[in-house]
Parts: structure tokens; C-alpha cells; sequence
């Protein structure tokens, strides 16, 4: 039994590099940012693809869920811990902060997943391209409406997290922000690969391929698709808030159709229905995204282009719709992943 | 109070045009091949900008050029344009099978004759005149339309060929034909800004500042053209679409793609027409707009193009009527809301109203429901 | 109680009445045949029963259970399952998968469930799995349990898709034209098939089929529809020599 420990006994190799890395000199704060830029990319990617990906609709409002969770988790978080004009005086003390702060997530994810429900429920009727446009609409109605709360800053924007961070970080001196979302992303794979491990997961998969026949063969095809919808977004939703502390600030402007087509391009690119495809897209896409800082305004014309050229070579993404452990069956002898 | 109602209406009505315009490019893409083109937005963009340099082109006024620089550059650009008006042309007039072994040169020696033509009048009427008066502009105008529709179509079905297209033949998922478009979009997003950088371009006067009066309300003949066109362009659309041969072969892939070549019907030339059609609407949208929103810059397409997406699902994408209705209706929307509450409010409530009809009515409002057959 | 009691079903979509005034009983157990001319309404009756459709006017009821107003899935629960007349298989998904997958209304654990990997889902999802298996094995397509849909035969995708229904422990099965594009060869297997699943799994089997050897071999009782009407029922004798039918099937010059 010795490769069930592999997983777990690597992410905690992993966290403690993290952890001790900056403080030996090894990982300086661009790689710190870097590295946490990832996680982010990497949560949105595979989230995306339990809807987009394993249960076949087009979803392009990711970017909404993902400012629902951002600001639901920023204001909680001030409203907490921070002095605000508008949320008054901290109910809680900062050295709570780093208890708090899972909660304070857990409270973007739970919004955003309400916040799935929009699209979930019309999702028992409609499919395909229609669904696609309530997607986007619902992406539009909730940059919207964040921007006409003038309590979060209207277009301005929202700040404060920075506070908590720095409280923090006066707890213990490491670099917290990766460590949160080096947690987040690894809940997010954990999550999501045992929802779509399981018989009940995969009804999710037989709604790809044939909902009539998923219905008939007793698949309760609107639970599934709530469920779907629901995890997707909450997942969404935690990025969010992960964003939101990462860089202290959020404002509408960060949640636009751009946004969501970077999540889009990371589902298609990785292979619809590939968890590891989506991972190792996000990972690819992130490094693409800093090695090619420097073209400045070029990066977005250099980068669809290499995308376009990629998907020309391998239209079905780079994994297809199969595993890692897939296409290199030797690497399950040395893990177990559950 | 009436007054005002006119006004807004007809401030409606004219938003109302460019959506549907551009609705109506996406509804034919989408009709024809199931592909929910999302480059469209940028390529009325592109449209928009085709039309600033053709029109500043034609008046001497070279926005790309200065008057001053050599005449071989002059010639070089006005052979560019000659070039694809030459080649839209090509296409137009098809060559026509004939029997082997015969060579016909009547053919290369009409597009000669067009190229040659074209490259002298662009180049002399960028060189030599000065287009001052108002019937001139209106000259202008009348150039600067089709060479605009024309241009922006080549740049649509450009697209179509280099990136659509190979992803077809292979079978992709149909997804990863609208991720590409959407790539598409970005990089003539990014692209023009990197060309021509965030320098805001603004558009000249073409057409005379002569408003008329409405019960009250002002309508400058600018507006008033836009609306024209987009009925007009409603009409020809309609009527390509259900009274000719080829919009009849539209029809035949959007049923079955399989099929049609089988039935000796050019399923290529089908598809390169409805781009064609497409993108030459998305152009003449764009020039329009750029007569009434005289400031060019390289988002102003994706706004726009998403809003104009939504309105054409909402009135049922993939129906001609659904499209034209859609646009109409989320301009009206947008107008009222501006109007009753505050602009600051228009995107979220108009939004929200159309999230409620697409919920109540999941095809649209033309569109007619998929039965699936058990 | 009957299994299946059909009363006064009526379906109409728009102008068109495709079942009208359509009643059947099924006590259980039987082989029974729903035959007619095409377009008669057979595969409606097929998806009404199955809660595909929600009927006009007349009722439902399996197992003294009314239908109406239940979705397909919980219809299947009570103990309907059904083929398609073209082959819906999840064609990504294994043979495996398909028939596990399928037990999705007794699968016995909840989300958290499987999300917490606890002991219920473990034990749950190895009887399912084990389940699956033994399904397999007893229809004899062991070896196909890793196999795809589309790589295997037509014939061999017929089977697994009426394995995947009797996968849902079905006490009726409804058959849409199981022998639909089977060459002669397979027909004969597909005739013994059937008979051997109506005696091994103790259901009734309820089949829409056009090929008269296949009806007439195996069924009890067949009910013949036109127009959504009822034209003729009976045993297999007196349906081969009712002039009604022969008439809607082949013509007034026939007879």
C-alpha cells in the first residue's frame, strides 16, 4: 500500500518548499506571485471543465461566479477584520485572521454557488448555444450590478484585503497567499476528480452524451446539471476570493469576457473532460502569459495565434479527453489518487 | 412629452440598426454552420476602420499615407485596394465551366481591365481632388460604402479560410471552432491596437448636417441613413435567403452538411458566401456607426458585437426575423431603461429582461423549438 | 394489481392525435407486441409510458402508481426500462460504465458521500460495480466491459444497450424495435435473446418491432395500432389473419 501515500506525502513536500523557499532566498516575491497567478489559472481551468468540458455545455460567463466569490469574500474578510467607512469598526481581532481566513473563503464559494443557480435553473430547459448566451448574460448582470453598489466601490473598485494579508503575515512570516492557494487548488482537484470518479459523477458525463438516454436510464439529469453548475461556480467563486487577496484590490473591470475567455481557452486547450488536461493548460497558459510580458500589448495578438496554431495541430486539445495516468499507464504504479 | 418619446424612439431606432446589422451577420454564420462566430464584433470593428482609411484615402486626406510621399507608394496602396476589389469581383463573376483544351482569355482580361481601372481612379481621386463640396462627400460616401463592405467581407472570409476552415475538415468539436473565433477576436483587437496604437481616430463628415424635424424631434440624415440601410439589408437578406438558388443551398447545410455536397450542391463556395454576406453587413455596420459615433477605437466592436450576439439568441438565432426583431429590441430596451431609471442601470435591467425571456422562452422568439427524436 | 394498466391514453401534439384512446393491461410476465404501420403512433405510446412525454387526457399506472407528472427517471425507478429504436449508447464512456451509470436511481450513497469517499461509498459502489460485472458475465460480454461503444458491432451494441436496461432492474421492458437494422443472422440470436432474458430475469417484455418472425415467434398478445387508434389485438393466429390489419399494412387491393 505504499503508493497511497505517494500524493499526499508529495503535496506536503511541495507546501513545505513553499513555506521554506522564500525564506532561504530561493523564490524571490516575483516568484511567489508568479506561482500564485497559476494556482488561480489553474483553479478557474478546471472548474470550467466540469461544465464546458465533462458536461458539454458552453459556458462563458466564468468570470461572473469568479467576481461574485471575489467580492463576497473581500467584503467579509473587511467587514471582519478591518476598519471601513462603510462596514465600520472589525468585530474580530487580525490575530484571527489566519483562522478565519477558510471562512472567509468558504463565503465566496457558497455565494458564487447561489450565484450558479441563474444559470443552473434555466440549464433544466435549455441547452446548448441559448444556454451559452444566459451564461454570458448572467456574466454581464452581475459586473453590472457590482458596479452600481456604490457600498463596494462602484466601477471604482474594493480594497482593504491588503490589511489582512500584512495581519497575517505579522502572525507568521510565510508567504501565506501561496500557501492559501496552493490549499484551494489542491481542494479544487480533490473535489472535482472524485465527483467525476464516482457513478454519481459520471451521470454528469452521460448528460454530455446523451441526456435522453441519461434521463431514461434513471439519471436525474436537472440534479446532476444543479450540482454541475453549483460546484463549478462555487469553485469559481473561491478563485475569486483567492484573486481578490492575492492583489488587495478588486473592481469590475477585472471580470470581463476577457476573463472568462482565458478560462474558455484553458478548458479547450487542456481537453474537454481531462482533469489533468485542464491543470497542465493552466500551467501552460500562465507561463505563456509571463514569459511573453515583455511583447506588452503583442502578448494578446502572439498568444491567440499560438493558440489557434495549436488547436490547427491537435483539435482536441492537448489531452484529449484522457487522463495523465491515461497516456502513461506506468505513472498509476507509483500513486494512488483518490 | 411626445417629443420626447419621438426622440427616444428614434434614438432607438437607430441603436436598434447597428444591432441588428451586426445580429444579422452572426444569425446567417450561425444559421449556415452552427458556429456562433465571435470574431464578428471585431470584424464590425474592422469595418469601422476599413471605412475611416477608405473614405480619408479617397478625400486626400491618406491617413495611412501622407500626400507627400512618393507616387509609387500612392500606387502601391491604390493597386492594393484595386487588388481586392478585383478579387471580389473574381468571385462575383465565376468562372463558367468550359470544354477542356479551349483557352479563354476573356476572363483575366476583364480583371485586368477592373484592376487597372480601379488602381487609376483611386489613385487620381486621392491625388487630385479636393473634395470640399457636400455633393462630392456624398460622392465619397457612395464609394466608400461598398469598397468598405467589400474590404471587411475579405477580411471575414479570410478568417473563415485560414482558421475555420482547416478546423472543419479535421472534425474538431464544434466548440473549438468558437474558442477560435473568440481567439480570432482578440487578436484583431489586439492587433489593430498594436498597429495603429490608442491614438482615437475620428471620422470625417460625409453626409450634410441637414436634420429633420419629427413632430419635434431632431433626426440628422445620418441617423436616418443607418436606419435605411438596416431595413434595407433586412429585406435583400430575407429575400436572398428564401427566394434564390443559393440562399435555398444556405438552407440545405444548415440541415445537413453531409448531405449537400452530395447533392452537387458547392457546399464551399455556400459557407465563403454566407461570410461574405455576413461580414460585408458587419462593415456597412461599422462605417454607419463611425458616421454617427465619429470616435474609433479597438473595443468598440466587443460591446457592441456580445450585445449584439445576445439580441440576435433572444429574438431566435438562426431566423433572419429573430435577428433583425432581437436587435430592435435590446436597443428599445436600452433606451427605456437609460431613460426611466439612470444609463448607470441600462446594461443590468436590460440584461436581466432578456435573461427572463430567453428562461421563459428557451429558443427565442422566432426560434422554433428542437423536437429530439427518441 | 396489474404491473402496466394504459386507460384512455390520448396524446396530441397540436392538431395531430398521434395515441388516441389507447388502453393496454399488463399483469407481468408476459411477451407482449405493439405493432403498426409507420408513423402510427408506437414509439409515443413507448415515450409516454416511459414519462418522456406527459399524456393529454388518460392515465398511467405501474404498479398502481400514477405517472403523471413524474419525469422519465423516476418512472425508470419504478421498474420501466427501454431500448431506442437508433442505438443511445454513451459512447465515451466503457461498457462498464454505461451499465453502472445506469443504476443511477439505487446508487444508495449521497454526494458527500462520494466526495468524503466514506464507508457507504466504498461498500455501495463495489456492489454496484460487482453488480455490473455480474451482469456482464451472465449475458456473456465479459471481455467488452472495457471496451467502447463504437468500436463494437451493431448487433453487440443492441445487446449492451438492453443489458443497460436490465441493469435498472426493470420489472417491465420496453423493446423499440430491438431487431431495427440486424442482419437476418442476428435476428435469430437477437429472437433467442429475448426469449432467454423473459425467462432468466422475470419481467415482462413489452417490444414495438416490424419483423414479423420476430413477433410472431415470440409474442403472446399484439395489440395493433394505425393512426393512433387501436385496429386489433390478439394472439399471434388471429393478427395474421385479420383483415383489418392487413388492410392498414398493405392496402385495400390486398385483401
Amino acid at each position: 500500500m505504499g503508493n497511497r501515500i505517494t500524493v499526499p506525502a508529495a503535496l506536503c513536500a511541495l507546501l513545505f518548499l513553499m513555506v521554506a523557499m522564500p525564506h532561504v532566498g530561493l523564490l524571490g516575491q516575483y516568484g511567489v506571485t508568479f506561482l500564485c497567478t497559476m494556482g488561480i489559472y489553474i483553479i478557474l481551468s478546471a472548474s470550467l471543465n466540469l461544465v464546458n468540458g465533462y458536461m458539454g455545455e458552453f459556458s462563458c460567463g466564468h468570470a461572473g461566479f469568479m467576481a461574485v466569490g471575489a467580492y463576497t469574500s473581500s467584503v467579509a474578510g473587511v467587514f471582519l477584520f478591518v476598519p471601513d467607512q462603510v462596514f465600520g469598526q472589525p468585530w474580530l481581532p487580525m490575530a484571527l485572521t489566519p483562522f478565519a481566513f477558510p471562512i472567509i473563503l468558504a463565503a465566496g464559494f457558497i455565494a458564487a454557488a447561489l450565484a450558479g443557480l441563474v444559470v443552473a435553473v434555466p440549464s433544466f430547459k435549455t441547452r446548448g448555444d441559448y444556454l451559452a448566451v444566459i451564461t454570458l448574460a448572467a456574466s454581464y448582470i452581475i459586473k453590472s450590478a457590482i458596479e452600481n453598489v456604490e457600498a463596494v466601490g462602484g466601477p471604482r473598485g474594493f480594497a482593504g484585503m491588503g490589511k489582512i494579508v500584512q495581519g497575517m503575515d505579522s502572525m507568521a512570516p510565510i508567504p501565506w497567499m501561496l500557501v492559501w492557494i496552493f490549499l484551494g487548488v489542491t481542494f479544487t482537484i480533490w473535489i472535482l476528480r472524485r465527483f467525476v470518479y464516482s457513478t454519481y459523477g459520471k451521470g454528469v458525463m452521460a448528460i454530455h452524451q446523451d441526456e435522453v438516454a441519461a434521463e431514461i436510464m434513471s439519471v436525474n439529469t436537472n440534479k446532476m446539471k444543479l450540482i454541475a453548475f453549483m460546484l463549478s461556480s462555487g469553485l469559481a467563486g473561491l478563485a475569486g476570493g483567492l484573486y481578490a487577496y492575492l492583489i488587495s484590490f478588486v473592481n469590475p473591470a477585472s471580470f470581463t469576457i476577457l476573463r472568462s475567455t482565458e478560462c474558455l481557452v484553458m478548458v479547450y486547450l487542456g481537453g474537454m473532460g481531462s482533469l489533468s488536461g485542464s491543470v497542465l493548460s493552466a500551467i501552460v497558459f500562465a507561463i505563456l502569459l509571463e514569459f511573453l510580458k515583455p511583447l506588452e500589448q503583442l502578448k494578446w495578438v502572439a498568444i491567440p495565434l499560438l493558440l489557434i496554431l495549436l488547436m490547427q495541430f491537435r483539435p482536441e486539445g492537448i489531452m484529449g479527453n484522457r487522463e495523465l495516468s491515461d497516456v502513461f499507464p506506468k505513472l498509476k504504479r507509483f500513486y494512488r489518487f483518490k | 412629452m411626445l417629443e420626447t418619446v419621438i426622440q427616444q424612439a428614434l434614438n432607438a431606432l437607430q441603436l436598434g440598426s447597428y444591432y441588428s446589422l451586426i445580429a444579422l451577420g452572426y444569425c446567417l454564420v450561425y444559421g449556415v454552420l452552427l458556429l456562433i462566430n465571435f470574431a464578428h464584433g471585431d470584424i464590425f470593428m474592422v469595418g469601422a476602420y476599413i471605412a475611416f482609411f477608405a473614405a480619408t484615402y479617397i478625400m486626400g486626406q491618406h491617413a495611412l499615407i501622407p500626400p507627400n510621399s512618393p507616387i509609387m507608394v500612392k500606387l502601391v496602396f491604390a493597386g492594393f485596394f484595386a487588388l481586392i476589389v478585383t478579387a471580389a469581383v473574381s468571385f462575383a463573376i465565376k468562372k463558367k465551366p468550359q470544354a477542356p483544351g479551349r483557352k479563354n482569355y476573356s476572363y483575366p482580361a476583364i480583371l485586368g481591365g477592373i484592376f487597372i481601372t480601379v488602381t487609376a481612379a483611386i489613385y487620381y481621386w486621392g491625388q487630385g481632388m479636393k473634395l470640399e463640396t457636400g455633393a462630392d462627400k456624398i460622392l465619397v460616401f457612395a464609394v466608400t460604402m461598398p469598397l468598405t463592405m467589400i474590404l471587411t467581407s475579405v477580411v471575414g472570409v479570410f478568417i473563415e479560410r485560414v482558421a475555420y476552415k482547416p478546423l472543419r475538415l479535421k472534425g474538431a468539436n464544434r466548440l473549438y471552432v468558437v474558442i477560435t473565433a473568440l481567439m480570432m477576436g482578440i487578436i484583431l483587437e489586439y492587433g489593430n491596437l498594436s498597429l495603429l496604437g490608442t491614438s482615437r481616430l475620428s471620422y470625417p463628415t460625409l453626409l450634410p448636417r441637414v436634420v429633420f424635424d419629427v413632430a419635434g424631434a431632431k433626426i440628422s440624415i445620418t441617423k436616418l441613413t443607418a436606419i435605411a440601410a438596416s431595413f434595407l439589408m433586412f429585406a435583400l437578406l430575407q429575400w436572398i435567403v428564401t427566394r434564390t438558388k443559393l440562399g435555398m443551398a444556405m438552407r440545405a447545410v444548415s440541415y445537413d452538411k453531409f448531405a449537400v455536397p452530395l447533392m452537387g450542391i458547392p457546399l464551399d463556395a455556400v459557407i465563403v458566401f454566407t461570410f461574405f454576406l455576413g461580414s460585408s453587413m458587419a462593415g456597412m455596420a461599422g462605417m454607419l456607426y463611425a458616421m454617427n459615433f465619429p470616435v474609433l477605437d479597438p473595443f468598440m466592436g466587443a460591446l457592441v458585437g456580445w450585445k449584439a450576439f445576445v439580441a440576435a439568441v433572444v429574438g431566435g438565432i438562426g431566423d433572419i426575423r429573430g435577428a433583425f426583431v432581437g436587435g430592435f429590441l435590446l436597443a428599445f430596451l436600452e433606451v427605456i431603461v437609460a431613460a426611466v431609471f439612470s444609463s448607470e442601470l441600462r446594461d443590468l435591467i436590460s440584461f436581466t429582461i432578456l435573461l427572463g425571456i430567453l428562461t421563459w422562452k428557451p429558443t427565442g422568439l422566432f426560434g422554433k423549438p428542437k423536437t429530439t427524436k427518441i | 394489481m396489474a404491473l402496466l394498466e394504459i386507460k384512455d391514453l390520448t396524446q396530441r401534439f397540436g392538431g395531430l392525435i398521434a395515441v388516441n384512446d389507447f388502453s393496454v393491461t399488463m399483469e407481468g410476465r408476459e411477451l407482449n407486441a405493439l405493432i403498426g404501420p409507420n408513423g402510427a403512433g408506437k414509439t409515443t405510446v413507448f415515450n409516454l409510458v416511459s414519462g418522456f412525454y406527459q399524456p393529454t387526457t388518460g392515465s398511467i399506472t405501474i404498479n398502481g402508481v400514477d405517472t403523471r407528472g413524474m419525469k422519465p427517471h423516476q418512472v425508470t425507478s419504478l421498474g420501466v426500462a427501454r431500448t431506442f429504436q437508433n442505438i443511445r449508447l454513451w459512447n465515451d464512456m466503457t461498457v462498464l460504465d454505461n451499465i453502472r451509470v445506469s443504476q443511477h436511481y439505487r446508487l444508495g450513497y449521497s454526494l458527500a458521500d462520494a466526495l468524503l469517499r466514506t464507508r457507504r461509498y466504498a461498500d455501495r459502489e463495489a456492489a454496484i460495480e460487482r453488480t455490473a460485472m455480474e451482469l456482464l458475465e451472465f449475458m456473456g460480454m465479459k471481455d467488452l466491459a472495457n471496451e467502447f461503444p463504437p468500436n463494437l458491432s451493431y448487433g453487440i451494441q443492441r445487446k449492451v444497450e438492453i443489458a443497460r436496461a436490465l441493469s435498472t432492474k426493470p420489472k417491465l421492458l420496453l423493446l423499440d424495435e430491438p431487431a431495427a437494422g440486424l442482419p437476418s443472422t442476428d435476428v435469430v440470436e437477437l429472437i433467442k435473446l429475448i426469449e432467454w432474458i423473459h425467462k432468466e430475469f422475470d419481467l415482462a417484455i413489452w417490444m414495438i418491432e416490424h419483423q414479423m418472425t420476430v413477433v410472431m415467434s415470440l409474442c403472446q398478445w399484439i395489440k395493433v395500432i394505425d393512426f393512433g387508434a387501436t385496429i386489433a389485438e390478439g394472439t399471434p393466429e388471429d393478427i395474421r389473419n385479420n383483415p383489418t390489419v392487413i388492410k392498414a399494412y398493405l392496402g385495400d387491393e390486398a385483401i
